[in-house]
Parts: structure tokens; sequence; C-alpha cells
């Protein structure tokens, strides 16, 4: 009796009964025809998207021979490593090298970026000083600015310090952001103002609380934050390329690039580079895609 | 506590990031602005007042125009083509009870982490006349024949904007697709039992709701567009391959002030680029606005 009842209240069975039973049969079959057309669709976006990646994990596994070749193939006939051998045996450039230097700037922009947005984020959030609108606002309206617009005069900055060719380079100026500043404040808004007080009753210095509960509570904000800047570091070339002059200093897309230009024929070896440094990115991205994926979003909702 | 520490601890939370920002980006930003009314050729060169001569030159520079022109039929192709596919691909993702929804989710957003020089090289030999994939499994199977894509100036654009619909439909779609999960299910419901039609449904109901997405999305594909640099500077070269057809700004930008050291015209081109995104921006937030009335 109660399966009954409820069935009734549903909106689609009331929209069934409503209709005649020919006309019941169209519909579940437009409905079949509907869902194979979503699919069909789904299916060839997923390919269109899929197939770049394919041609590059089989053709870093390719001879030359092969990979130009008729009839082209998307998948192997004859797998070789000789692209990896030659790639990481550096013989044209030091690949092992550019993709430490990637891991180690990338890493270190992350850190650094965190630490100077958690704070500036918690100063905002939490306090109340003199001319804290006017720098807000001040941040607000240069987060619509081009990075372009810095580039000549940050080179000659650059420069002058003496950070061309240097890691410091590319780190430093990298990793002050407009945004994380804005990002972290949005969610440290949410960390509860009593908690602070009862802290501060408890004795606490003003650091101990950002440290002890600004931060843990931030942890989500922080670790999205976090995988941001670090696929940003990790993928950019512009900047990096006009830093770093020697190859042994070079990041992987820095590297990869002067492969293009140097051995325009060897793509077996460029698509295996190519793959091996997608390969670290596309595993901590699906490892942590669901807070990720839900995170990313924030900026779009919360505009 | 001495009240004037306490009134010191807000200012050493935020100095960290205000004293770089003020170093690595303002002082930058402004003196870029200085730096594009004078001229100055070479790292150590003296700079020479010139006024807003840089900025003449510019409107003169067939360079320019052409990289101005590259940039822009990228941004028109990314707002009309990229923006609507992307919407289309979240609908179909929100479709309630879709099998496989955060395998498509995830799936669809690599080519986005990837590195834009590592998705350069994968295209370059995409876009490969004779060994392509796409003139060999896209056009060949529907008889039409190669297209010489990165050598013929009339198609390098569109190779750009091939591979920009390949790397950031799913990124936006991905937007879209929390604009959709906001709407309240009952409001489309109760329109459907009132008699409209799904098309109605959807251009009077959610794509209304969807304005403040559709803002986000948009303006980010016009600062995304006039930011356009490694993709096709790996696809076409430092000069954007055949006549120039593939030449964006930032490319332009790039090779003035990187490879000729032309401090002052660069800095004047990276004013012109600040400038379009800006009133761009602002014209996009008004007609996306300008919607409301029905």
């Amino acid at each position: 009796m109660a399966d009954t009842s409820s069935k009734q209240y549903s909106p689609e069975a009331t929209l069934l009964q409503s209709r005649t039973i020919p006309n019941l049969r169209t519909m579940l079959w437009q409905r079949q025809l509907e869902w194979s057309l979503v699919y069909a669709a789904l299916l060839i976006f997923g390919v269109l998207v899929g197939a770049p990646f394919v041609y590059m994990i089989s053709g870093s596994f390719k001879t030359n021979g092969e990979l130009f070749a008729y009839p082209l193939n998307l998948l192997v006939q004859n797998p070789t490593l000789g692209n990896y051998q030659r790639l990481l045996g550096g013989q044209e450039i030091p690949y092992i090298q550019m993709f430490l230097n990637s891991i180690l700037i990338s890493t270190s922009q992350t850190l650094l970026s965190l630490a100077i947005s958690a704070m500036v984020g918690w100063g905002f959030a939490k306090y109340q000083f003199r001319g804290k609108t006017l720098l807000f606002i001040l941040l607000l309206a240069t987060l619509a600015l081009p990075f372009q617009i810095t580039l000549v005069p940050l080179f000659q900055l650059i420069v002058q310090i003496g950070w061309l060719d240097n890691f410091l380079g590319v780190i430093i100026p990298g990793a002050i952001s407009a945004f994380g500043a804005f990002f972290m404040r949005q969610s440290m808004l949410s960390v509860p103002d009593d908690l602070l007080d009862a802290a501060r009753i408890d004795g606490a210095s003003e650091w101990g609380i950002f440290w002890r509960i600004g931060l843990p509570l931030s942890r989500g904000a922080l670790s999205v934050l976090g995988v941001l800047v670090f696929l940003n570091a990790w993928s950019d070339y512009l900047w990096p390329v006009i830093v770093l002059r020697s190859p042994e200093k070079f990041t992987y897309p820095v590297g990869l690039a002067t492969l293009v230009g140097l051995y325009k024929v060897e793509y077996g070896m460029i698509l295996g580079g190519a793959f091996l440094a997608t390969l670290p990115v596309v595993l901590i991205f699906v490892a942590g895609r669901r807070h990720i994926l839900d995170n990313l979003t924030i900026g779009a909702v919360k505009m | 506590m001495r009240s004037w520490r306490r009134k010191l601890i807000p200012y050493l939370f935020i100095s960290p990031f205000f004293i770089g920002y003020a170093i690595f980006f303002l002082f930058p930003v402004l003196w870029s602005l200085r730096l594009s009314f004078f001229q100055q050729n070479g790292l150590n060169a003296q700079p020479k007042y010139v006024g807003l001569d840089n900025y003449g030159q510019l409107l003169k520079d067939p360079l320019f125009i052409k990289s101005l022109s590259n940039t822009t039929t990228y941004a028109l192709g990314s707002i009309f083509i990229i923006v609507p596919l992307a919407l289309i691909l979240a609908l179909l993702l929100s479709r309630p009870r879709l099998q496989l929804r955060e395998f498509f989710r995830l799936f669809f957003f690599t080519p986005n982490i990837t590195s834009g020089v590592v998705v350069g090289i994968v295209f370059t030999l995409v876009f490969n006349e004779q060994y392509g994939l796409i003139n060999n499994f896209i056009l060949q199977p529907l008889g039409i024949a190669p297209i010489r894509w990165l050598r013929d100036p009339a198609w390098v654009i569109w190779a750009i904007i091939i591979l920009g619909i390949w790397r950031f439909t799913g990124l936006n779609a991905l937007y879209f697709m929390v604009g959709l999960q906001n709407i309240p299910p009952e409001i489309k419901e109760a329109a459907l039992v009132d008699g409209a039609n799904r098309w109605q449904a959807f251009r009077y109901i959610t794509l209304p709701l969807l304005r403040p997405v559709l803002a986000f999305v948009l303006s980010f594909a016009i600062i995304g567009s006039y930011n356009l640099f490694t993709e096709p500077f790996i696809l076409t070269g430092l000069d954007g391959g055949p006549r120039n057809s593939g030449l964006t700004m930032t490319m332009y930008l790039y090779s003035n002030g990187f490879r000729q050291i032309k401090l002052g015209y660069a800095s004047s081109i990276a004013y012109s680029v600040a400038i379009i995104i800006i009133v761009l921006t602002i014209l996009q937030l008004v007609v996306v606005r300008a919607f409301r009335q029905d």
C-alpha cells in the first residue's frame, strides 16, 4: 500500500497516467533514443580528447620511421625504448636535470606561495587595521591586469638583482599571486572568530593562533591553491624561457621546446619527454580529483 | 601586550605579500607604462623620451595589426565556438542519472593540466599534412582533401582555434556544470508542467540563471585569448608561421621585448593588450547584463 501511494506522488507517474498507451511507448522509445544520442556525443567528445594523448604515448615508443609511415596507426607495431634511452642518456639535452629543475622550481614556488598567501589572507580575514579597505581594493583592481604588462620591467629588474639564469628569478616573482591572496582571504573568512577569542583568553600568541587554528582549518583551500600553483609552475614556459639561459638550468618545457628547434625530425624522443612530463601531473590530478575539481570552481561561484 | 604591538600584528601578516607585490608587480606595472613613452633599444641603452610615438607607430606597424587581428579572430573563436561547446558538454554531463559522470568530467579536464609546450608539440604532429591525425583520420574518411594546416596562411588560425577547443572546452564545461547545479530543478519542472517545451525552458530559465557563470567564463575566455602565447609559439614559431598568420599579440610582445630588445616598444604592446582586455571585459559584462531584461 505504502508503495503504490508513494508512486502516485512522483511527478513521473502522474505524467504517465495522463497519457494514453501508444504515447507511452513513443515516449519510452524517445527516451532511449535520447540517451543513445547523449552517450554517442560523449563518446565522440571523448575520442577526440583522448586521441592526441594516445598518439603521444604510442608515438614515444615508435621509431621515427614508424611515426611517419603509411598507413597511419595510432597504436605501436614494433615498440622500442630507443627514444627513452636517447632522451635520458642526455646526449642531446640533460633532460633528467631539466626534469629535476622543474620539480625543484615548482615545489619551492608552491610552498612559498602558500606561505605568503595564507599570511596575507589571514591578515585580511581576521584583523581590522588602517588602510585595509584601500589595500584590498588595490588587490582586486590589479587582479584583472594581465601579466604581460609586467614582463619587460620585471626582466630589467631580474637583470639588475642578478637573478638572470638563476632559479630565484623564476621562483620569487611566481610566488606572489594576487589570486592566491584573494582565494585564501575568502576561505579564511569562515574560520569562526569565537575560536580565536577563546585561544586569546588562553594566552595564545597571534602567530600561534594563525599556526594552530587558522592553517589547520584552511587545509582544504590550501591544498587546492597548492595544486593550482604547482600546475601553473609546472607547465609555465614564457617566464622561464626569459629568465633561464643555460641548458642545465632549463625547466623541462624550455628543454622540450629547444629540442623541437634543434632536432625537428626526432619526434619520437620529443614525445617521450612530453609523456614523462605529463604523467606526474595527471597522476596527482587523478589522486585528488574530487577535492580539486569541486573546489577549482569556487572562484566562479563566488564572483 | 602593548597596544602599538597589537596594532602592528596585522601588518606583519600582510607585509610579505605586499612587499613582494610592490616590487614584482606594482612597480613593473607602473614602470612599464613609463617605458612605453620611451625608446630604449638594448638593456643598457639610454632611454629616450618619445611621448606617444610608440603607440602611433603601433597603428602603422603591419605586424602589430596582423597580431591584433589574429588574436581577435582567436578570441571570437573562443567566445562563439569554445564557450557554446562547453555549455553543450556541461548540459550533457549534468543530465540526471548519467553513468560515468565523474570519469567524463575528469577526462575532459586532462587537456587543461597538460603543459602548453607538450600540447604544442603533440598538435604540431596532429596537424601534419601527410601524417597528421586530422587529415588522415577525420578528413580522409569524409572525402575531404588534406588541409595544409600549418603552412596555408588561411588555415593556421583555425589550427590554433582547434587546439584551443581541445584544451579549454573541458575547463569551461566544469564552470557551467557548477552553475547548472546551483539552479533548483523545481523551477524548470514548474515551467515544463506549465507547458513550456524544453528549448523554451532552456532559453528562458536555465540560460538567464546561468548569467553569472557565463560572465565569468566569457571574461576568462577574453583574458585567456589575449594572453595566448605558448601553444601558437610552439606550433608556428617565433614569427607565427606563413605570413605571420599565427602571430599573437603576446608573441609579438615577446619578439620585440626579448629578441629585438626594443623595451619601450614592447611595453606599448603590453599596454595595448591590457587596455583591450579591460575594455572587452567591461563590454562583455554590459552585454551579459543586458540579457537580464528578457
